[in-house]
Protein backbone atom coordinates (compact mmCIF):
# COMPACT_ATOMS: atom_id res chain seq x y z
CA UNK A 1 0.00 0.00 0.00
CA UNK A 2 2.81 2.38 0.98
CA UNK A 3 4.72 1.45 -2.16
CA UNK A 4 1.65 2.00 -4.32
CA UNK A 5 1.20 5.45 -2.78
CA UNK A 6 4.92 6.19 -3.25
CA UNK A 7 4.89 5.32 -6.94
CA UNK A 8 1.69 7.28 -7.56
CA UNK A 9 3.34 10.35 -6.00
CA UNK A 10 6.49 9.62 -7.96
CA UNK A 11 4.56 9.61 -11.24
CA UNK A 12 3.04 12.97 -10.41
CA UNK A 13 6.43 14.42 -9.51
CA UNK A 14 8.05 13.08 -12.66
CA UNK A 15 5.35 14.75 -14.71
CA UNK A 16 5.98 18.00 -12.83
CA UNK A 17 9.73 17.83 -13.29
CA UNK A 18 9.36 17.29 -17.02
CA UNK A 19 6.84 20.04 -17.64
CA UNK A 20 8.78 22.44 -15.41
CA UNK A 21 11.47 22.40 -18.07
CA UNK A 22 9.14 23.87 -20.69
CA UNK A 23 10.71 26.75 -22.62
CA UNK A 24 9.93 28.06 -26.06
CA UNK A 25 12.55 27.35 -28.69
CA UNK A 26 15.19 24.92 -27.52
CA UNK A 27 13.90 23.62 -24.20
CA UNK A 28 16.08 21.01 -22.54
CA UNK A 29 13.81 18.36 -21.09
CA UNK A 30 14.85 16.34 -18.06
CA UNK A 31 13.31 12.91 -17.83
CA UNK A 32 14.04 11.80 -14.29
CA UNK A 33 13.34 8.14 -13.54
CA UNK A 34 12.83 7.01 -9.99
CA UNK A 35 15.74 5.54 -8.13
CA UNK A 36 15.56 2.52 -5.87
CA UNK A 37 18.53 2.11 -3.51
CA UNK A 38 19.28 -1.17 -1.81
CA UNK A 39 20.51 -1.29 1.78
CA UNK A 40 24.22 -0.44 1.87
CA UNK A 41 24.29 0.52 -1.80
CA UNK A 42 26.01 3.65 -3.11
CA UNK A 43 24.04 4.24 -6.28
CA UNK A 44 24.75 6.16 -9.46
CA UNK A 45 22.02 8.11 -11.14
CA UNK A 46 21.66 8.62 -14.88
CA UNK A 47 19.78 11.81 -15.66
CA UNK A 48 18.29 11.52 -19.14
CA UNK A 49 18.07 14.75 -21.07
CA UNK A 50 16.62 15.63 -24.42
CA UNK A 51 16.77 18.60 -26.78
CA UNK A 52 14.49 19.19 -29.77
CA UNK A 53 15.98 18.49 -33.23
CA UNK A 54 18.22 21.28 -34.52
CA UNK A 55 19.03 22.51 -31.02
CA UNK A 56 22.20 22.25 -28.98
CA UNK A 57 23.35 23.24 -25.53
CA UNK A 58 26.88 24.19 -24.59
CA UNK A 59 28.72 21.27 -23.06
CA UNK A 60 30.08 21.35 -19.50
CA UNK A 61 33.37 22.53 -21.01
CA UNK A 62 32.59 25.00 -23.78
CA UNK A 63 35.62 25.95 -25.83
CA UNK A 64 34.72 29.65 -25.84
CA UNK A 65 35.09 31.47 -22.50
CA UNK A 66 32.00 33.60 -23.20
CA UNK A 67 29.70 30.59 -23.44
CA UNK A 68 27.71 29.34 -20.49
CA UNK A 69 28.56 25.76 -19.49
CA UNK A 70 26.07 23.04 -18.67
CA UNK A 71 25.99 22.58 -14.90
CA UNK A 72 24.25 19.99 -12.74
CA UNK A 73 24.21 20.41 -8.97
CA UNK A 74 22.49 18.15 -6.48
CA UNK A 75 21.30 19.10 -3.00
CA UNK A 76 22.81 16.78 -0.40
CA UNK A 77 20.27 14.73 1.52
CA UNK A 78 20.02 11.04 2.34
CA UNK A 79 22.25 10.61 -0.70
CA UNK A 80 25.49 12.59 -0.83
CA UNK A 81 26.42 13.63 -4.37
CA UNK A 82 29.86 12.63 -5.62
CA UNK A 83 31.51 12.84 -9.02
CA UNK A 84 29.40 13.79 -12.03
CA UNK A 85 30.32 12.47 -15.46
CA UNK A 86 29.19 14.12 -18.65
CA UNK A 87 29.17 12.38 -22.04
CA UNK A 88 31.83 13.20 -24.60
CA UNK A 89 30.70 16.46 -26.23
CA UNK A 90 30.22 16.80 -29.97
CA UNK A 91 32.38 19.31 -31.80
CA UNK A 92 29.96 21.00 -34.17
CA UNK A 93 30.50 23.81 -36.63
CA UNK A 94 27.67 26.29 -37.04
CA UNK A 95 27.08 29.05 -39.57
CA UNK A 96 27.86 31.64 -36.89
CA UNK A 97 31.01 30.07 -35.49
CA UNK A 98 34.47 30.26 -36.95
CA UNK A 99 35.49 27.11 -35.08
CA UNK A 100 33.62 23.98 -33.95
CA UNK A 101 31.82 24.37 -30.63
CA UNK A 102 31.69 21.84 -27.81
CA UNK A 103 28.01 20.96 -27.49
CA UNK A 104 25.42 18.35 -26.62
CA UNK A 105 22.38 17.71 -28.75
CA UNK A 106 19.57 15.17 -29.08
CA UNK A 107 19.39 12.73 -26.18
CA UNK A 108 22.19 12.41 -23.65
CA UNK A 109 22.79 11.37 -20.05
CA UNK A 110 24.67 12.84 -17.12
CA UNK A 111 25.79 10.33 -14.52
CA UNK A 112 26.30 11.19 -10.84
CA UNK A 113 27.64 8.89 -8.16
CA UNK A 114 26.01 9.09 -4.75
CA UNK A 115 26.93 7.82 -1.31
CA UNK A 116 24.12 6.72 0.95
CA UNK A 117 24.47 8.37 4.33
CA UNK A 118 24.98 5.76 7.08
CA UNK A 119 22.11 7.21 9.08
CA UNK A 120 19.68 7.42 6.12
CA UNK A 121 16.40 5.84 7.13
CA UNK A 122 14.68 3.42 4.75
CA UNK A 123 11.64 4.83 2.99
CA UNK A 124 10.77 7.35 0.32
CA UNK A 125 13.03 10.35 -0.21
CA UNK A 126 13.58 13.00 -2.82
CA UNK A 127 16.71 13.81 -4.74
CA UNK A 128 16.73 17.46 -5.78
CA UNK A 129 19.01 19.08 -8.27
CA UNK A 130 19.38 22.07 -10.53
CA UNK A 131 20.41 21.96 -14.13
CA UNK A 132 21.64 25.18 -15.71
CA UNK A 133 22.01 25.34 -19.46
CA UNK A 134 22.02 27.69 -22.38
CA UNK A 135 20.73 26.46 -25.70
CA UNK A 136 20.85 27.66 -29.30
CA UNK A 137 20.04 26.51 -32.77
CA UNK A 138 21.96 27.41 -35.89
CA UNK A 139 20.50 30.92 -36.04
CA UNK A 140 19.52 32.03 -32.56
CA UNK A 141 20.16 31.50 -28.87
CA UNK A 142 17.85 31.35 -25.90
CA UNK A 143 18.49 32.86 -22.48
CA UNK A 144 20.17 30.64 -19.89
CA UNK A 145 17.72 28.60 -17.89
CA UNK A 146 17.86 26.67 -14.64
CA UNK A 147 15.48 23.77 -14.30
CA UNK A 148 14.63 21.92 -11.12
CA UNK A 149 15.22 18.20 -11.25
CA UNK A 150 13.29 16.11 -8.73
CA UNK A 151 13.91 12.40 -8.54
CA UNK A 152 11.78 10.23 -6.27
CA UNK A 153 14.01 7.80 -4.37
CA UNK A 154 13.08 4.67 -2.45
CA UNK A 155 15.65 3.76 0.18
CA UNK A 156 15.35 0.09 1.05
CA UNK B 1 -5.07 43.40 -18.84
CA UNK B 2 -5.00 45.78 -21.78
CA UNK B 3 -1.21 46.07 -21.50
CA UNK B 4 -0.84 42.28 -21.39
CA UNK B 5 -3.00 41.94 -24.47
CA UNK B 6 -0.99 44.57 -26.31
CA UNK B 7 2.26 42.87 -25.36
CA UNK B 8 0.89 39.55 -26.54
CA UNK B 9 -0.12 41.05 -29.87
CA UNK B 10 3.29 42.70 -30.24
CA UNK B 11 5.05 39.41 -29.48
CA UNK B 12 2.87 37.56 -31.99
CA UNK B 13 3.57 40.23 -34.60
CA UNK B 14 7.31 39.94 -33.96
CA UNK B 15 7.28 36.16 -34.29
CA UNK B 16 5.27 36.35 -37.49
CA UNK B 17 7.58 38.97 -38.87
CA UNK B 18 10.60 36.84 -37.96
CA UNK B 19 9.10 33.80 -39.59
CA UNK B 20 8.67 35.80 -42.77
CA UNK B 21 12.26 37.01 -42.83
CA UNK B 22 14.23 33.92 -41.81
CA UNK B 23 16.78 33.02 -44.48
CA UNK B 24 19.01 30.02 -45.01
CA UNK B 25 22.63 29.51 -46.13
CA UNK B 26 25.78 31.43 -45.29
CA UNK B 27 24.56 34.47 -43.38
CA UNK B 28 27.53 36.64 -44.20
CA UNK B 29 27.10 36.44 -47.93
CA UNK B 30 23.51 35.40 -48.45
CA UNK B 31 21.24 37.89 -50.08
CA UNK B 32 18.00 38.97 -48.48
CA UNK B 33 15.07 37.73 -50.56
CA UNK B 34 13.40 41.14 -50.60
CA UNK B 35 13.06 44.17 -48.41
CA UNK B 36 11.49 43.31 -45.08
CA UNK B 37 10.35 46.88 -44.47
CA UNK B 38 6.77 47.33 -43.39
CA UNK B 39 4.75 49.94 -45.26
CA UNK B 40 5.07 53.27 -43.42
CA UNK B 41 1.38 53.33 -42.50
CA UNK B 42 1.67 49.99 -40.69
CA UNK B 43 4.68 50.85 -38.55
CA UNK B 44 4.29 51.10 -34.79
CA UNK B 45 6.25 53.51 -32.60
CA UNK B 46 9.42 51.99 -31.13
CA UNK B 47 8.89 51.78 -27.35
CA UNK B 48 11.09 54.35 -25.66
CA UNK B 49 13.59 53.62 -22.93
CA UNK B 50 16.49 55.23 -21.14
CA UNK B 51 19.46 53.07 -20.15
CA UNK B 52 23.03 53.83 -19.22
CA UNK B 53 26.03 53.21 -21.42
CA UNK B 54 29.41 51.86 -20.25
CA UNK B 55 30.41 55.34 -19.05
CA UNK B 56 27.23 55.86 -17.03
CA UNK B 57 25.69 58.24 -19.56
CA UNK B 58 21.96 58.04 -20.25
CA UNK B 59 21.01 56.77 -23.67
CA UNK B 60 17.41 57.58 -24.50
CA UNK B 61 16.13 55.90 -27.63
CA UNK B 62 13.72 58.72 -28.48
CA UNK B 63 16.61 61.19 -28.48
CA UNK B 64 17.74 59.50 -31.71
CA UNK B 65 14.52 60.43 -33.50
CA UNK B 66 15.43 61.81 -36.90
CA UNK B 67 18.01 59.05 -37.41
CA UNK B 68 17.58 55.55 -38.73
CA UNK B 69 18.37 53.29 -35.79
CA UNK B 70 19.39 49.64 -35.71
CA UNK B 71 18.38 48.40 -32.25
CA UNK B 72 20.04 45.08 -31.54
CA UNK B 73 19.33 42.86 -28.52
CA UNK B 74 22.31 40.60 -27.92
CA UNK B 75 24.43 38.87 -25.26
CA UNK B 76 28.05 37.84 -24.92
CA UNK B 77 26.96 34.18 -24.61
CA UNK B 78 25.11 34.31 -27.93
CA UNK B 79 27.22 33.09 -30.85
CA UNK B 80 24.92 34.34 -33.64
CA UNK B 81 24.84 37.77 -31.96
CA UNK B 82 28.61 38.00 -31.92
CA UNK B 83 28.73 37.02 -35.57
CA UNK B 84 26.68 40.09 -36.47
CA UNK B 85 28.56 42.63 -34.35
CA UNK B 86 31.36 43.31 -36.88
CA UNK B 87 28.67 44.12 -39.44
CA UNK B 88 27.09 46.64 -37.07
CA UNK B 89 30.49 48.22 -36.41
CA UNK B 90 30.88 48.60 -40.17
CA UNK B 91 27.36 50.03 -40.60
CA UNK B 92 27.97 52.58 -37.85
CA UNK B 93 31.17 53.66 -39.58
CA UNK B 94 29.70 53.72 -43.06
CA UNK B 95 26.28 55.30 -42.47
CA UNK B 96 26.73 57.43 -39.35
CA UNK B 97 27.15 60.64 -41.34
CA UNK B 98 23.92 59.98 -43.23
CA UNK B 99 21.85 59.96 -40.03
CA UNK B 100 22.22 56.38 -38.84
CA UNK B 101 22.99 54.92 -35.43
CA UNK B 102 23.32 51.47 -33.92
CA UNK B 103 22.19 50.80 -30.35
CA UNK B 104 23.16 47.47 -28.80
CA UNK B 105 21.14 46.28 -25.80
CA UNK B 106 22.96 43.53 -23.93
CA UNK B 107 20.84 41.03 -22.04
CA UNK B 108 23.73 39.55 -20.06
CA UNK B 109 22.70 38.86 -16.47
CA UNK B 110 26.18 39.82 -15.30
CA UNK B 111 25.83 43.25 -16.92
CA UNK B 112 28.84 45.48 -17.42
CA UNK B 113 31.16 43.00 -15.73
CA UNK B 114 31.10 40.93 -18.91
CA UNK B 115 29.85 43.45 -21.46
CA UNK B 116 32.46 46.16 -20.92
CA UNK B 117 35.51 43.93 -21.55
CA UNK B 118 33.79 42.43 -24.57
CA UNK B 119 32.93 45.71 -26.29
CA UNK B 120 36.40 47.08 -25.52
CA UNK B 121 38.04 43.98 -26.96
CA UNK B 122 35.93 44.10 -30.13
CA UNK B 123 36.30 47.89 -30.40
CA UNK B 124 32.57 48.37 -30.68
CA UNK B 125 32.07 51.90 -32.01
CA UNK B 126 28.34 52.27 -31.37
CA UNK B 127 26.15 52.89 -28.33
CA UNK B 128 25.80 49.87 -26.05
CA UNK B 129 23.56 49.66 -23.00
CA UNK B 130 22.68 46.88 -20.59
CA UNK B 131 19.02 45.98 -20.90
CA UNK B 132 16.39 45.28 -18.29
CA UNK B 133 13.41 42.96 -18.14
CA UNK B 134 11.17 45.99 -18.53
CA UNK B 135 12.81 47.00 -21.78
CA UNK B 136 12.69 43.41 -23.07
CA UNK B 137 8.98 43.27 -22.32
CA UNK B 138 8.39 46.48 -24.23
CA UNK B 139 9.84 44.71 -27.28
CA UNK B 140 7.70 41.63 -26.98
CA UNK B 141 9.73 39.73 -24.41
CA UNK B 142 12.82 39.11 -26.57
CA UNK B 143 12.75 35.33 -26.10
CA UNK B 144 15.56 34.69 -28.54
CA UNK B 145 18.77 36.44 -29.55
CA UNK B 146 19.80 38.15 -31.67
CA UNK B 147 16.64 40.24 -32.09
CA UNK B 148 17.06 43.36 -34.16
CA UNK B 149 14.61 46.19 -34.78
CA UNK B 150 15.24 48.72 -37.51
CA UNK B 151 13.64 52.04 -36.68
CA UNK B 152 12.85 54.75 -39.21
CA UNK B 153 13.57 58.46 -38.85
CA UNK B 154 10.11 58.99 -37.35
CA UNK B 155 10.88 56.58 -34.51
CA UNK B 156 8.73 53.74 -35.87
CA UNK B 157 9.67 50.07 -36.17
CA UNK B 158 10.19 49.50 -39.87
CA UNK B 159 11.44 45.89 -39.71
CA UNK B 160 12.18 43.13 -37.23
CA UNK B 161 14.85 40.47 -37.63
CA UNK B 162 14.86 37.56 -35.22
CA UNK B 163 17.89 35.30 -35.32
CA UNK B 164 20.98 35.51 -37.48
CA UNK B 165 20.24 37.20 -40.79
CA UNK B 166 22.23 37.83 -43.93
CA UNK B 167 24.22 41.04 -43.64
CA UNK B 168 22.36 42.33 -46.68
CA UNK B 169 19.00 41.99 -44.90
CA UNK B 170 20.05 44.73 -42.49
CA UNK B 171 21.92 46.82 -45.02
CA UNK B 172 19.08 46.83 -47.55
CA UNK B 173 16.70 48.10 -44.89
CA UNK B 174 19.14 50.74 -43.69
CA UNK B 175 19.81 52.02 -47.20
CA UNK B 176 16.12 52.14 -48.05
CA UNK B 177 15.32 54.10 -44.89
CA UNK B 178 18.20 56.52 -45.38
CA UNK B 179 17.03 57.46 -48.86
Amino acid sequence: MILKHFFASAAALLAFATTAAAQPGCALTAEPVRLSVKRGENPEYRLKLKLPPGCHTNSHQPNDPDLIPLRLTWTPGALEPGATTFPKPDLEKYSFSSKPLSVFSGEFEIVTKFTRKPNAMPGPAMLSGKLRYQACNDRMCFPPRTIDVKVPVLLQ
Amino acid sequence: MKTTLLRGLLAAALVLSAACSRPGGDPAHAEAAESSLKPAAKRNPAPDFTLKDANGRDIQLSSLKGKVVLLNFWATWCGPCKFEIPWFIEFEKQYKDQGFAVVGVSLDDEGWEVVKPYIQDKQVNYRVVVGTEEVSQKYGGVESLPSTFIIDRQGRIASVHIGLQPKSAFEDDIKALLR
